[in-house]
Parts: structure tokens; sequence; C-alpha cells
């Protein structure tokens, strides 16, 4: 593919925007920069990709993630309420594919969570489907392939 | 023989800490005691280890584990299944590490000995060395007793205990009501949530019979659900109950119309599976086929607790592992139908992933009071978890059991009272 500065900076812009929303919770932006029709997946099975005939760790359609975000905010959850503060840093970013206003990147996520006085890592590669909007982006699929989704994990109450 | 146990300054013989109406917290935290439950309990009775659907074709295998021993289930040439201990008989390295999968052999990777899939041993590197030494058809994978109901694969290292069968008793009836669920489709394992926690198995254990929990914890999960079907998991003060059904068993019946997903097939369609329906009647489904495949979609209306390592939880299998007194691992284990409508399956995982797993709106939950529980247990040298609930309102079932109200503790009774004659059972070769 030829080297494309401008899309490749738009594309980082945009997925630093998202990971600094996600970490400092600002649930309702994040939700706004999705399509009505938009998915985030996180997978069990480390190869797949048709989702939808696996078992996930998370599928959120519009309505799921909308739900997510209010248990993780409504403090009904004892577990959201113990998540304290994730902080995640993206990297390594890649534009997979291209085609009309859409693009497909890939980048590596490092994050790190205090949950009950103890560190908790995770790394995984984030694959997004973006459609040009304006100058910017929005989302229509992300798919978190976590590095140990085949090992035993704990809870999880906040987005990846 | 009941032996004494030193734990945290204070003795008590295992009678002491077991009453009918409470336990003494040192069951979740006596490393000793834990020792024990592995070579009384895990050692010598009915453990699951899988189910059929699993292990399909010739060659399919999937690991498990009994206690800390990896075992493999497999099928072998003939579609016979076979419960194999995962170790080779040369220098005890494992055979096989993956999680399930396929294969023709089990090779241990460091001298190459391979075992067929019935566990015989086949092959071994340079076996002029080994004539007039051993034979070959001496030395197979240590292989366990098993047997199957109604698809679920149970495996036990004591060849002198009762049959299967026998064990389940008057859980059978409820393992094939459970089975409903495929939708006229055999059951089938779709994928499993693999979670851990910091606590004790039996934690869980309780867990799985415990409805009192539900509209307290779960109260996020209750809110993320339609006013239809929230009503539905309003069930503390409806006609449900807990039945002890022997060895440890018990039944919580939570919404007793969805006891038997053939019946009420008129009923209206919920909301909430409107989509579902008309997926299947598009992909040109006659009607009461689909009313047949959405009754079975909701998953019953009951958790089937079977001691001491699995339930048929509403929709799924619950499996638990004890790694150390004070850490277990789950498995929840989703079904669906073989060869049922793709619309059917995708829509049991989705429902399947709502609730359960790490990022699930009630695992989650749960966890977190197992751990608090936990944290209670080792704090001080004394105290008790209570049992007690609902124990002066028990009547008889219909089945002759002893039962109690939706929200009584009456399974947990009844597996800690299993877990009291397991425990304290003379062991076959003490």
């Amino acid at each position: 593919m030829t080297p494309n500065p401008t899309l490749f900076n738009a594309v980082a812009e945009f997925i630093s925007y998202e990971a600094d929303l996600l970490d400092h919770k600002e649930y309702q932006d994040w939700l706004s920069l999705w399509s009505d029709d938009g998915l985030y997946i996180v997978p069990i099975d480390q190869n797949t990709t048709d989702y939808a005939s696996h078992l996930n760790f998370a599928y959120d359609d519009a309505e799921m993630r909308e739900l997510r975000v209010k248990r993780f905010m409504g403090g009904e959850s004892v577990s959201s309420n113990a998540m304290e503060r994730t902080i995640r840093s993206v990297s390594r970013f890649r534009i997979t594919a291209t085609e009309g206003d859409l693009v497909e990147a890939r980048c590596a996520m490092q994050l790190s969570e205090v949950r009950h006085d103890q560190t908790i890592h995770y790394s995984a590669d984030l694959e997004y489907r973006l459609k040009r909007q304006g100058d910017s982006f929005v989302l229509h699929q992300k798919v978190v392939r976590l590095l140990n989704s085949n090992a035993y994990l704990r809870t999880v109450a906040f987005v990846f | 023989m009941t032996e004494l146990i030193n734990s945290q300054a204070i003795e008590m013989s295992l009678e002491e800490r077991v009453k009918e109406d409470r336990v003494h917290k040192s069951l979740y935290s006596d490393p000793e005691i834990f020792e024990q439950e592995l070579d009384r309990i895990f050692n010598n009775t009915w453990v699951w280890v899988g189910h059929e659907s699993e292990v399909p074709e010739v060659g399919s295998y999937k690991t498990a584990t009994i206690g800390r021993q990896s075992v493999i289930l497999s099928r072998d040439r003939k579609k016979e299944l076979h419960v194999l201990v995962n170790r080779c008989k040369h220098r005890g390295a494992t055979v096989c590490e993956g999680k399930k999968g396929k294969t023709r052999a089990f090779t241990c990777p460091y001298h190459g000995w391979g075992y067929a899939l019935n566990g015989e041993l086949r092959a071994l590197p340079k076996p002029e060395e080994y004539e007039g030494v051993i034979d070959k058809k001496d030395y197979p994978l240590d292989k366990l007793r098993h047997e199957t109901y109604n698809g679920m694969v149970f495996a036990t290292f004591n060849d002198q205990i009762e049959s299967l069968e026998d064990f389940l008793g008057g859980a059978k009836k409820w393992i094939d009501l459970f089975m409903k669920q495929g939708g006229g489709y055999p059951v089938k394992v779709l994928g499993d949530h693999r979670f851990r926690f910091p606590g004790n198995w039996k934690i869980q254990l309780e867990n799985t019979t415990d409805a009192y929990h539900f509209p307290i914890i779960h109260k996020s999960f209750i809110s993320s659900l339609d006013d239809q079907t929230s009503d539905i998991f309003d069930f503390l003060d409806g006609a449900g109950y807990v039945e002890d059904l022997g060895n440890g068993h018990s039944v919580m019946v939570m919404i007793p119309e969805l006891v038997n997903l053939e019946d009420n097939l008129d009923e209206p369609i919920p909301e909430r599976f409107e989509q579902l329906a008309e997926a299947l009647r598009a992909e040109g489904h006659e009607e009461a086929e689909v009313r047949k495949l959405v009754r079975a979609a909701h998953g019953t209306g009951f958790n089937l607790n079977l001691y001491p390592n699995v339930a048929c939880s509403m929709a799924f299998f619950r499996v638990l592992n004890p790694v150390s007194v004070g850490e277990t691992e789950i498995h929840h284990v989703a079904i669906g139908g073989e060869g049922a409508p793709e619309a059917f399956n995708q829509k049991r995982m989705r429902l399947h992933e709502h609730f359960q797993g790490p990022m699930g709106f009630g695992t989650p939950d749960d966890a977190e009071a197992w751990e608090r529980v936990q944290k209670g247990a080792q704090s001080g040298t004394d105290g008790w978890i209570l049992l007690n609930r609902g124990q002066a309102n028990l009547h008889t079932s219909k089945d002759g059991n002893v039962a109690g109200a939706v929200c009584s503790e009456t399974g947990m009774r009844a597996a800690y009272q299993q877990w009291l004659r397991s425990m304290t059972a003379d062991s076959k070769e003490a």
C-alpha cells in the first residue's frame, strides 16, 4: 500500500482520542463515536473473524454498548464500583486496507488497571474498521484481540 | 475415621465444623482441609469431565481437571470414549496441552513415547533398548472409570463406588428436563467462558443454589433487561422451591413455568425473542417449530446443582475446578442445539455473553462477593457461615424429597451434609 501520512495521522489521532476517552471514563463521548450498526467485540478465539458464530467475551451492538456503560456508571454493580482507573497506550499503527470511505487499521494496546490494590496488565491487538466522516471517522467495528484470551481472566469492568 | 485437624489455633473435628444449619468458616480457608477434599471428594466421587458434544468425532479430545490431576477425554477409532490421566508413563510429562482439538495420537514431546486415543502405548524410540525390559502393553496411560448420562460425561478414580446413575439418583429427571433446551436438537457445547476468583470452591458450589443473592448482587443485570424479562427474574416471592435430591445434589426452581420447555408453547412470544422468531420464520420454519425453538432459547427456569463440580444452571453448564484453598477456576459452558438453526445458536451465545464471563453483566458481581466471603473467612479465628434460611418452613416434594422456599438454603445444607459424609467416610485404603 502506498504510504499516506495524512491518513495515517488521522487514524492514529482518532484511535488515540478514543483511548483517552476510555481511560478518563468519558463514556458518553465514546458512545457517540459509533455508527448505529457498529460492533464492539472482544473474542475468545484468537483467530476467528466470524464473531457472530462464536462465543465472545463481548459482542456489543449499540444497545449493549449503552447498557454496558450504564452498568459501569450506574452504581448498582459492585464489581464496577471497584474499578478505579485504567491507563493505556496505543502504538504500532498500521493501515491494513482502504476501500472508498472505509479504512481498516490495527495497532497494539498496553493497558494497566489497579483493582483491589493489584496492578493488572493487559496486552491486545486492536482492529478497527472506520468510516470517514468530515475530517474524522465513525467507528464501525472494533475488535480487541487479547493476548491472553485463552487464559482464566478476572473481572473486566471497563471498555478495552 | 475422622481426623482432628489443627487449624487457626483451634481444634475441631469435621463434625463440629459442619452443623445442619451452619458450617465453620475454616472450611473455606484451611489448607489441610483442602488437601483432604482433593483426596476424599475429588479422587473418590463422580466428577464431571465434559459433554459428549465436545468430543464429537474419532480423534476428538479435550482436557479437564480432577482436583489437581489433568485428564484427557478422548474418542478412539471405534468412537468409544476414554478418560486418561495426562501423564506419560516414562518421565511423567503431560502428553496433551491443548484445551481441545483433534489428534491421531498423544505423543510425549520429551522422548517421543506415543499413545493411541484409547491410551495404549504404541510407539517408543529405540525399542531395542527396552527388549526384555518392558512390554508396551503394560504401559498404557492410566485410565479412569467413566460413565455418561444424557450426554454428560463423568469420571472417577475410585473403581468401587456406585454407578453414575445411582449417584445421580433424583437428579436424573432434572438433567433430562435441562437437555430439552436443545429445542428438539441434541444439546451441543458452543464455547465457554473461563473465569478465576480468589476464593474457595465451595463458595461457588453454594452460589448455584442461592436465589437469595440474585436481586441484590445482580441488580445491574436486572436493570439491563426489558420490563417483561426483569419481571421473570423477580422470583423470590414466586412459587419456586429448592429440593434436596440426595447425594449432595439439589435443584432450585426459580421460574416454574420454565421447568418443562415443551409446555406452554402457545404463550405469546416475549419481546426479547421477537427478533429470533422473525429470523426463524424468515428461514421458513413452521410456527410450531419457531415456538419450540424460542421456548428452548430461554433456557430452563432452574439450577440443578450436581455435587461436587458441575451444575446445569438455567441455560449453561457451570463447572468448577478447585486450584487451592483460596483459588477456584470456573467454566461457564454455553450450549445450543447440534444442527439447530444458526439464529437460535447465535441468540443463545448472545444471551450467555450478556450475563457470563469476565465481561458479562452477572459473573463479575458474583465474583466480587465471593472474593469478600473469602477475605472474611481469613480474618479472626472463629466464625460461622449460616445455612439456616428457610429451615423452619420445609415441606415434602412430590418426589418425596425435603424441599423449601426458592430462597431457602436447602440445597446448601444438602451439599454440606454430603461433604461431611465424603470427608468422614472410611477411605478405601486410608
